[in-house]
């Protein structure tokens, strides 16, 4: 079975990286872009087709290791 | 006092760590493998050094916060035992949950090498009772993600429990935005837990114990330790 989860920084918390990447796009002339978040997407592989079960595994993984719920959102997508 | 400095793949400041260790106490550190399952026995002192572990992927300090030996490092702070995390080491104690907060890229997107001064906010501890309350020190920060950030409730609690360690200031102790080098919330360069005996602070208190390298601002904190 295979899922996504996407990690994003919370409203409100100051995102460098993605400020720098929308000075980039300006630069490249690239108009018409008012914000940029940068997060991160995370393709996994789960064993069986319990999909519940999966999903319990990843919120643990988000909790326990991919998001830092101080700072970031997650979001599961099980395919 | 029997300390203890962890190695993670990746660290860079264990022997500054382990020199101010030995310096002021005259006893080295045992050095410890990251992937180690427990402390030598009678540690006192657990020293998480600088450095950029695993390559600071996932986030800095995610990683290496799930490794063994901090499984172990947990149990010592639970038992009361004294803890120091510097630079890379403080953003490890932020992802274990041992400290409040996280460490979030420099608002400047810079990387900042140089010497900063600080302002010492609570002189009662193990780790700052070398120092006087409001004392300006000068140590060197040098650090990409310094950025000190919580929500406002943690922030209320950390202020009001004297939770704050250092605050970024100038030569004055002046602490205002100017004096902020990576915007940190309420400059916040240093924390501790609500027992007093974990400290995470982004300066290298380490790299100021001989005047030959610009200072010796940073001996008070290990002669404290070692004491």
């Amino acid at each position: 079975m295979k899922a996504r989860v996407v990690v994003t920084l919370k409203g409100g918390v100051l995102d460098p990286q993605g400020k720098a990447i929308e000075g980039a796009l300006k630069s490249l002339s690239i108009d018409g872009v008012t914000a940029v978040r940068q997060g991160k997407v995370f393709d996994i592989e789960i064993e069986g087709d319990d999909r519940d079960g999966a999903r319990k595994t990843l919120s643990e993984a988000c909790e326990r290791l991919l998001a830092n719920t101080i700072v970031e959102n997650y979001a599961i997508e099980i395919a | 006092m029997k300390s203890a400095v962890i190695l993670f793949p990746g660290s860079n400041r264990e022997q500054d760590a382990a020199r101010a260790i030995r310096e002021a106490s005259g006893r080295a550190p045992a050095i410890v493998w990251h992937a180690d399952p427990e402390l030598p026995p009678g540690t006192d002192l657990v020293v998480l050094p600088g450095g950029f572990s695993y390559g600071d992927y996932l986030r800095c300090g995610a990683i290496a916060a799930r490794s063994p030996i901090m499984r172990a490092v947990a149990r010592h702070a639970e038992r009361g035992g004294l803890v120091l995390g510097i630079c890379n080491g403080f953003q490890i104690l932020c992802e274990a949950g041992l400290l409040p907060g996280v460490l979030m890229r420099n608002a400047s997107r810079r990387f900042v090498c140089k010497m900063q001064h600080l302002r010492v906010e609570n002189a009662t501890t193990p780790f700052t009772r070398g120092y006087a309350e409001g004392q300006v020190v000068k140590f060197a920060i040098a650090h990409g993600e310094g950025n000190f950030e919580a929500d406002d409730a943690t922030l209320e609690a950390i202020e009001g429990a004297g939770q704050v360690a250092f605050r970024y200031c100038d030569a004055a102790g002046r602490v205002d935005q100017a004096a902020n080098p990576n915007g940190a919330e309420h400059n916040i360069a240093g924390v501790f837990n609500r027992r007093f005996n974990v400290l995470g602070l982004m300066p290298h208190p380490e790299n100021l114990i001989d005047p030959l390298v610009g200072g010796i601002d940073g001996r008070p904190l290990f002669a404290a330790l070692a004491a």
